[in-house]
């Protein structure tokens, strides 16, 4: 047996493989070594160094994306066409990179003070962002998945983090179970997709389903793998783990997952929607509009009765992710498409900055008040003005008020929902209208205590922000301000039709 | 018609030279509170002299077509520009807005609200202005919408930072109602957009494209619009915000409120609604009729219900507001002109009324109108100013409330394109009631709060108030330490503009009409075209 093995391997040729296109990845996986055997070298004293390595590791790696984003002319495909490098994945790699780096910025201190495991963690949080970036270029159901536990597993440990605490505990085996559970039902749906169509790889499954009439596998496979995406989204009713998760892992890592883990899920949607399932629509369109009325109402919903900030943005976030979701459930219609892509594309974008941000002054203030409590943040405008209008700055962006980037982000999924025509689109259309007011309500009512409330206990002395949080204020604060005032910025990044293999017909 | 481009620096130069005062004072620690004052004030001041070198620079023999026009590239991938342009029927709101913002900052240099720190309270003006005036010069969908929406946060805090006991109730009211009308209003937007080709949103081309939309879609599209501005109005039953955010805010705020941002529904109708969505407005102007009259009866009534001076004239507001949404329903260049004379006139003479409830407040420090009485021998320029003031906004000739109220209840005689002749004949009965009921309760206040002997409780100080109404507004800091006195010398000077406004405006309306009306008639005439 071992004499056949060896004489196929005889036959073996190593694909030619594009090394350059692959320097993104190459940097973060040499990156994750270095810090891993720095580690072990530097005395305690010296661990602060790892969050530093940790940034210019990232760096390293979106220098690489830009290099190839200005050199790149088109696509570069790589094994067969399983692994492709387009505009659609360097842009949502940069994203990637860029959210890292903020939580870089934003765990650094509080790892520092909390003393332990450094360079563990920012080990970890490379691996998880390796995952992501090898998500925006893999176009393949095996590559996919190899990227999703990528990115995951490390994230599970992650949540946990704070171990002598109870409720980081808790958040970590939620999230690793619901998240184990999820992967079980992709890869059952994976499994099927591959009986029915003979392929993993995306484009031929796509081929495969445009050809001929659905069949009830077809179907059960597409709403499978459809579903354990909604898990990493936190699409209701797979929200469930969201809050607790959020709640109990320490609050850079919520911030980590809440704008970067959620972008990984949504981008691994969009390319199995955009390029495996053309031929499907008639599936995966209802499905996902029921999940983006649902995940923005309950979500929303749920917000408004919140009184921890913390769960409160873990349930906006929740309703964040419907408002994303929502164009997706109109990307078969004819021509809609590219718009729904661009849609979704520049949403992340967007809610990566404020949401980002809004975290980042959340941490800053609770270092001062050691409360996540909302009434907690009262008179944080007398004491703090910069913060509270670095809040106002997030929140108003997170209603959806220009002209901050959120604005444009709604604007922008409302404009590829209405371009489908259909009534069902506007009656989702008029749903989403209802729930940016609710979602105002309760981001209102934050800054209603921030602006208006007495400080609570009296206590107005300011608030020293540590310089790396103070730099991530500033990355963001720019970036929401500047992408709502310019949204040119980031609608022409995501008006690409060069997600490799879609829209093809 | 053509736009002319001729200096057209000069509207972006107008509308954004507030935001060098934000940038200025951001970086001036907020102890520094006179410094905060004078940058506000030079800054507005700035901005109103630009406003007045348009006022000059603008060629009135061609007041239809819009000037100053630029049209950039802002949003390329959405058809979204930087489309701007003013003509005779923004001008006059554009310069009031510039107008109101410098007095209310000159008001405020010695009116400061309780809750103090002048930087944030003039760089949230400062913002405001931004927001209004931008509104009046987009000449595109998108950029008007993020205007429309800019004014939407500082407002909010206005109220909920500097205003009453229930400011934050009354703040967060007013800011869901209008995110509501709002949100709709943009899936209004971008469903026109797509309806006329998805090609622009530019107002030239909507307004060309817009009348070809098929009847019940324009039907619909008009109805989300109607939501957006007819809550910002507002209009009944869409009013209930009013009163509350009225009430709360701090004088200043209620002063823009009434005066600017209360117009930037109307304007949304005139400016937008109505010209692009040609057979929906004819389908819906019966109903914006009859809720206009329904919000003018009810406005009165609701006025003379009130015991609380701000909050009666909040409802005042209502029915005003009313009146101009009649004009507007009737379709007729006649209506229209009138609709928007009031808006220039109930601006003037409702921010005079907030300007002289918020000096009694603080003199009185209440605004119960059972506990005032005897103004006139307490303060009596006071007392003569708010007479005044009343009887503008009664409506009475030869004063500006007049021009506004008389001819939109006129134009409700022929409403236009077959609009049903009973039905309005009946409005205009309705609204003529509607006006005795005004003159009912204005001069029912008046009596109340100015005739008759002082009462009791603030009768003691009245003598210090004769001394300190001749002393100058250097030792102003007494005034808070009670006493009843007289108008200041700060107020005269942010006062004064507005007095002036409403009589020279009620004795020669022609003043604004000519301005207004080359843009009326050609907006009346393109729906004659379109409407057949």
């Amino acid at each position: 047996m071992i004499a056949s093995l060896l004489a196929q391997a005889g036959d073996w040729t190593s694909p030619s493989i594009d090394w350059a296109a692959l320097a993104p990845e190459i940097v973060l996986a040499i990156g994750v070594n270095i810090i891993l055997l720095l580690d072990l070298q530097l005395a305690e004293t010296k661990k602060w160094a790892i969050a530093t390595i940790t940034g210019f590791v990232l760096l390293g790696s979106f220098v690489a994306v830009v290099v190839l984003a200005v050199t790149g002319d088109g696509a570069r495909s790589l094994f067969d066409g399983r692994y492709v490098v387009d505009d659609y994945a360097l842009i949502l790699k940069a994203l990637f990179l860029l959210a890292a780096y903020v939580v870089v910025l934003l765990s650094q201190t509080e790892l520092e003070e909390g003393g332990y495991y450094q360079g563990e963690f920012y080990v970890l949080l490379v691996c998880s962002v390796l995952g992501m970036v090898m998500m925006a270029s893999a176009r393949d159901l095996v590559s996919i998945f190899v990227a999703l536990e990528l990115l995951s597993i490390p994230a599970y440990m992650m949540a946990a983090w704070n171990k002598r605490n109870r409720k980081s505990n808790e958040a970590g085996i939620k999230y690793y179970l619901l998240g184990v559970f999820a992967s079980a039902v992709l890869l059952y749906g994976m499994s099927l997709l591959f009986g029915a169509t003979g392929s993993t790889k995306l484009t031929d499954i796509g081929a495969a389903l445009l050809d001929g009439d659905l069949i009830g596998l077809d179907v059960v496979a597409v709403v499978f793998v459809v579903c354990g995406f909604a898990f990493k989204i936190s699409a209701v009713p797979f929200h469930q783990w969201a809050p607790d998760t959020y709640e109990g892992a320490p609050t850079p890592v919520t911030a980590f997952f809440s704008v970067a883990t959620k972008a990984a899920g949504f981008v691994a949607l969009m390319s199995v929607v955009f390029i495996a399932f053309p031929g499907a629509d008639g599936v995966y369109q209802p499905l996902i509009w029921v999940m983006a009325a649902l995940t923005m109402t309950f979500g929303n919903v749920l917000a408004l009765r919140q009184t921890n900030i913390v769960r409160m943005l873990a349930y906006s976030s929740v309703s964040q992710g419907g408002f994303i979701l929502m164009p997706l459930a109109f990307a078969g219609e004819p021509g809609v498409g590219p718009a729904a892509l661009n849609a979704v594309i520049v949403y992340l974008i967007a809610y990566a900055f404020m949401n980002l941000g809004a975290f980042a002054v959340v941490i800053a203030v609770t270092r001062k008040t050691r409360s996540g409590e909302i009434s907690s943040f009262g008179g944080l405008f007398s004491y703090a003005p910069g913060l509270a209008v670095a809040m106002t700055i997030f929140f108003a962006s997170l209603a959806g008020i220009p002209p901050l980037a959120g604005w444009f982000a709604k604007f922008n999924a409302f404009k590829a929902v209405l371009d489908a025509g259909t009534t069902a689109a506007y009656v989702l259309a008029a749903i989403a209208a209802v729930n940016t007011v609710i979602a105002a309500a309760y981001y209102m009512r934050v800054l209603r205590v921030v602006w208006m409330d007495e400080a609570p206990d009296g206590d107005t002395s300011p608030v020293k922000s540590p310089a790396p949080v103070v730099a991530a204020l500033a990355i963001t604060v720019l970036g929401t301000i500047v992408l709502g005032v310019l949204p040119n910025l980031i609608a022409r990044a995501g008006a690409i039709d060069a997600l490799t293999g879609a829209f093809a017909g | 018609m053509e736009p002319l481009t001729d200096q057209n620096w000069l509207l972006s130069v107008g509308t954004f030279l507030p935001l060098v005062g934000v940038l200025v004072m951001m970086f001036i620690p907020r102890s520094e509170e006179a410094t905060h004052k004078l940058i506000g004030i030079v800054t507005a001041g700035a901005t109103l002299a630009v406003g007045i070198f348009t006022l000059f620079a603008f060629d009135y023999s061609k007041a239809g077509r819009l000037q100053f026009f630029v049209d950039a590239e802002w949003i390329p991938v959405i058809n979204a520009g930087y489309t701007v342009g003013m003509d005779g029927i923004s001008l006059p709101l554009y310069i009031l807005s510039m107008a109101v913002t410098f007095l209310v900052m000159i008001y405020s240099w010695d009116n400061m609200p309780d809750a103090g720190n002048p930087k944030a309270f003039f760089i949230l003006m400062l913002i405001l202005q931004v927001g209004m005036a931008g509104t009046f010069m987009a000449q595109d969908l998108i950029l008007f919408f993020v205007f429309f929406e800019l004014v939407l946060l500082p407002m909010f805090f206005m109220i909920g930072v500097w205003g009453g006991e229930q400011r934050k109730y009354a703040s967060l009211k007013f800011f869901l109602y209008t995110m509501f009308g709002s949100a709709f209003m943009l899936v209004a937007f971008i469903a026109l957009y797509f309806q006329t080709g998805a090609t622009s949103f530019g107002f030239q081309h909507l307004i060309e494209a817009g009348a070809g939309i098929d009847h019940n879609v324009q039907v619909w599209i008009f109805a989300g619009m109607f939501l957006g501005f007819a809550v910002k109005v507002p209009m009944f039953p869409f009013h209930t915000w009013l009163p509350d955010a009225h009430t709360q805010a701090p004088t200043q705020g209620s002063v823009i409120l009434a005066a600017i941002l209360l117009k930037l529904g109307t304007y949304g109708f005139v400016r937008i609604a109505i010209p692009m969505l040609p057979e929906g407005a004819v389908e819906w102007a019966p109903v914006i009729g009859i809720l206009a009259v329904i919000g003018i009866i009810y406005g009165a009534l609701g006025c003379l219900a009130q015991t609380d001076m701000k909050r009666l004239i909040a409802f005042s507001s209502v029915a005003h507001m009313g009146f101009v949404m009649l004009g507007i329903s009737t379709l007729t260049t006649f209506g229209i002109n009138a609709a928007l004379f009031g808006m220039v006139a109930h601006g003037l003479i409702t921010g005079m009324l907030f300007f002289v409830a918020g000096s009694v407040k603080h003199r009185y420090h209440t605004l119960e109108i059972k506990r005032l009485s005897g103004m006139l021998i307490q303060a009596p320029r006071l007392g003569w100013i708010l007479g005044f003031a009343a009887m503008a906004s009664l409506g009475l000739p030869g004063l500006a409330g007049f021009w506004g109220e008389f001819p939109a209840i006129l134009s409700a005689y022929s409403p236009n394109f077959g609009l049903s002749e009973p039905l309005f004949r009946t409005l205009m009965v309705i609204a003529a009631i509607g006006t005795v009921l005004a003159a009912g309760y204005l001069l029912w206040l008046y009596q109340r709060t100015a005739f008759g002997e002082p009462s009791e409780e603030f009768s003691d100080s009245h003598g210090a108030g004769v001394a300190h109404s001749l002393s100058s507004a250097a030792n102003d800091d007494d005034h808070a330490h009670g006493g009843i006195y007289d108008v200041t010398p700060i107020e005269w000077i942010a006062w004064t503009p507005f007095l002036v406004g409403i009589v020279v405006l009620g004795v020669y309306p022609q003043l604004l009409f000519k301005v207004f009306n080359p843009g009326v008639s050609e907006l009346v005439a393109r729906l004659g075209e379109t409407l057949g």
